[in-house]
């Protein structure tokens, strides 16, 4: 996708017509103060430092394995900026960084990696549910809740994040469908960053485009550049008002990619070339925004000083509570599976407590 | 007054809907059909199309968005259409719905019911007559529950809409139009407890679902053909199993079987057999035998008596127990 001049007031992107195509790339204007466009920097730019500081600790041993963001930081961090404090966020395992714009703890975030617990976290206390593996799957959970929303009539949006190899699945075929005949307030944004693992995107859809699924199912799609912080937020806030005011969902294609490897035990040279990537770098998100920011004076070097500390405060804090972190206590595997612990679970939680014990002794 | 299971069925989703405005029904043609067995029937007329509602034709996502209805606080209770239509489902099934309260270590609980009509008797066309307790008993973090009388169906269907975790809820296509003289609203014991429907000595039939009514006439036949005093255990709950009242009853009579019309290999049946075994092997003379469905497919409809165990399959190996 061409990359036009950025613009802190006007957002671009290509809309999905009736008939089913892309249409040209429209400006629309967009507006934040220049107290939120400092936020979005300050999200994007610690988000970038706690994505390299996991990448770190995973090769340091304090976690088993990480997936970056790195590069897709305008695409989460827009996105989620887009939402109000009521509205639910359903990511994937790649959405540490949305989850952390959105206010759950870094280190309670990274719990899936670190090993400590599946979720770290109260999907409640955020209204963030937790980082989902199996892919698309978690589409029809925003989905759902956000078809409760709608039964309760309680203005609440549902926004969740699938990539372009997870749209192949079937769950994103069926999320998108039910949604869309149902009227449910969710948005969906595919992060489209080029690649599943290994698998480049021509090898996961003979179509141009993502969104182009939209007017499949009957629902509005949007095609934004997902490196420009602002046309992601303004594509997405577009989605999200339209979803409030009660008139369905939106399918949200941001064209990114996906710098790091998949995790961070994965391997990029076994399948794409370092050239493609460094095209990509010219285009990095943090740093094209940054600019502009600087350019239209929103942010002084004193601000990027104190942005750049918050990052390394928040660097320290994950190290020092993912090194050496206790592994927990075993007995509470049994305590979550149902309301009650039931008198199988109960006698096997004897049995652990008799191992233990014996491995203590010896 | 007189009640089918289907109707005592319909008479738990409608004492539920109006009970609890969070409980919601869809799936597939539930809504203005009321559902292909007419178990929704006019619920959706009485309760308005938000409360019960029709969906695309989409398994997995009829279960996938009931687990983001009961995140927020709904009480949704879905039908998969038949046994062999809810395998697209199992992956949110077995990866989500089961395991979320343990993941979130407790913190999000998901009230929901998931109704499947299930195994055969019906003369039905493939994928429509299949029994798979077993997938959900082997999930950790499902209650599975099945009943075998009207009684049971309303009772155990209301308990399961109130209940606060998932629940498989599998109701015997076959036994739907069995009937039961109810005086709504019936009680009876909860989710996870079996029960003796008939007291015996000679030997312990363990049953649920569609076999409760076998193992009935089988204990009956016993008596009058061969003057057999047959304990008819109903699981009622599969997991939590009520080990229990299995264990007490094959204690007192010395000799059990369990039957079910699913396969017998690594089938429910096993575990009942190896549970029984280990817990009352001092004072059993006999070991726990299966009287299960052939380790086939699902044969055709003019073949599935040759499958599914009948009166005399059970007889059969209650004379096999009684040869030891």
């Amino acid at each position: 996708m061409s990359v036009g001049a950025a613009s802190l007031t006007k957002a671009a992107w290509q809309d999905v017509g009736a008939e089913g195509a892309l249409g040209e790339s429209v400006a629309h204007d967009v507006d934040l103060s220049n107290e939120q466009l400092r936020s979005l920097y300050r999200l994007m730019a610690v988000s970038r430092r706690v994505d390299r500081q996991a990448i770190n600790l995973t090769r340091q041993g304090a976690l088993g394995v990480y997936a970056s963001s790195h590069g897709q930081e305008a695409a989460q961090v827009g996105a989620v900026f887009a939402l109000e404090a009521d509205d639910w966020l359903f990511p994937t395992y790649r959405e540490t960084v949305a989850s952390f714009a959105r206010g759950v703890d870094v280190v309670e975030a990274l719990a899936l990696f670190s090993g400590s617990w599946h979720c770290g976290f109260d999907p409640y206390q955020h209204r963030v549910a937790p980082l989902t593996t199996p892919l698309a799957t978690q589409a029809l959970h925003a989905t759902g809740l956000a078809m409760a929303a709608r039964i309760r009539h309680d203005p609440i949006v549902a926004l969740t994040f699938f990539g372009d190899g997870a749209a192949s699945e079937g769950d994103a075929h069926e999320a998108l469908n039910i949604a869309a005949v149902s009227a449910a307030p969710v948005v969906f944004v595919v992060q489209n960053n080029g690649y599943a693992i290994s698998v480049p995107y021509r090898l996961q859809t003979k179509a141009s485009s993502i969104a182009l699924r939209a007017a499949g199912v009957g629902m509005p799609g949007i095609r934004v550049d997902g490196n420009d912080v602002i046309s992601v937020y303004g594509a997405v806030r577009t989605a999200v008002d339209r979803a409030r005011r009660g008139d369905g969902p939106t399918l949200v294609e941001a064209v990114t990619y996906r710098l790091e490897a998949h995790t961070t035990a994965d391997d990029t040279t076994r399948y794409r070339s370092d050239d493609e990537a460094t095209s990509w770098r010219a285009r990095d998100p943090v740093h094209r925004f940054l600019g502009v920011l600087r350019e239209r004076q929103v942010v002084d070097d004193a601000y990027v000083a104190e942005v750049d500390a918050e990052g390394e405060t928040v660097a320290a804090r994950m190290r020092d509570a993912l090194f050496g972190a206790p592994a927990g206590d075993p007995r509470e595997m049994f305590d979550h599976v149902y309301a009650t612990r039931t008198p199988q679970l109960d006698a096997q939680r004897m049995l652990l407590e008799q191992e233990l014990r014996a491995a203590e002794e010896t | 007054m007189e009640f089918t299971m289907a109707g005592a069925l319909n008479a738990a989703l409608r004492d539920s809907m109006r009970e609890d405005d969070h409980v919601v029904v869809y799936g597939e043609d539930v809504g203005k059909l009321g559902g292909v067995f007419r178990i929704t029937d006019g619920l959706q007329a009485e309760m308005g199309a938000d409360r019960c509602f029709d969906t695309p034709v989409a398994e997995s996502g009829i279960v996938g968005t009931a687990l983001g209805m009961a995140l927020y606080g709904m009480r949704p209770v879905v039908e998969m259409q038949f046994d062999g239509f809810s395998y697209p489902a199992l992956d949110q099934v077995i990866s989500h719905v089961a395991k979320y309260r343990n993941r979130t270590r407790g913190h999000v609980g998901l009230p929901m019911v998931i109704r499947i009509p299930y195994g055969g008797g019906i003369g039905a066309v493939e994928h429509h007559s299949e029994s798979p307790e077993a997938y959900y008993a082997h999930t950790a973090g499902l209650t599975v529950v099945s009943p075998g009388t009207p009684a049971d169906a309303y009772a155990l269907l209301r308990a399961s809409i109130a209940f606060d975790d998932p629940v498989i809820f599998l109701e015997p296509k076959r036994r739907y139009w069995l009937k039961e003289d109810l005086d709504l609203p019936v009680t009876a014991p909860p989710i996870g407890t079996a029960l003796v429907r008939r007291a015996g000595t000679t030997a312990t039939v363990i049953a649920y679902g569609p076999m409760v009514s076998t193992a009935m006439e089988a204990a009956t036949r016993g008596a009058e053909e061969s003057g057999w005093d047959l304990e008819v255990v109903d699981v009622r709950t599969l997991s939590p199993l009520d080990v229990d009242t299995l264990v007490e009853s094959a204690t007192k009579t010395g000799r059990a079987l369990v039957v079910h019309e699913a396969s017998r290999f690594a089938g429910f049946g096993a575990e009942i057999a190896a549970e029984v075994t280990e817990r009352a092997f001092g004072y059993l003379a006999a070991p726990v035998l299966r009287v299960t469905g052939w380790d086939v497919p699902y044969p055709s409809a003019k073949i599935e008596r040759h499958f599914l165990p009948d009166a005399d399959r059970i007889l059969d190996a209650v004379a096999r127990l009684l040869e030891y």
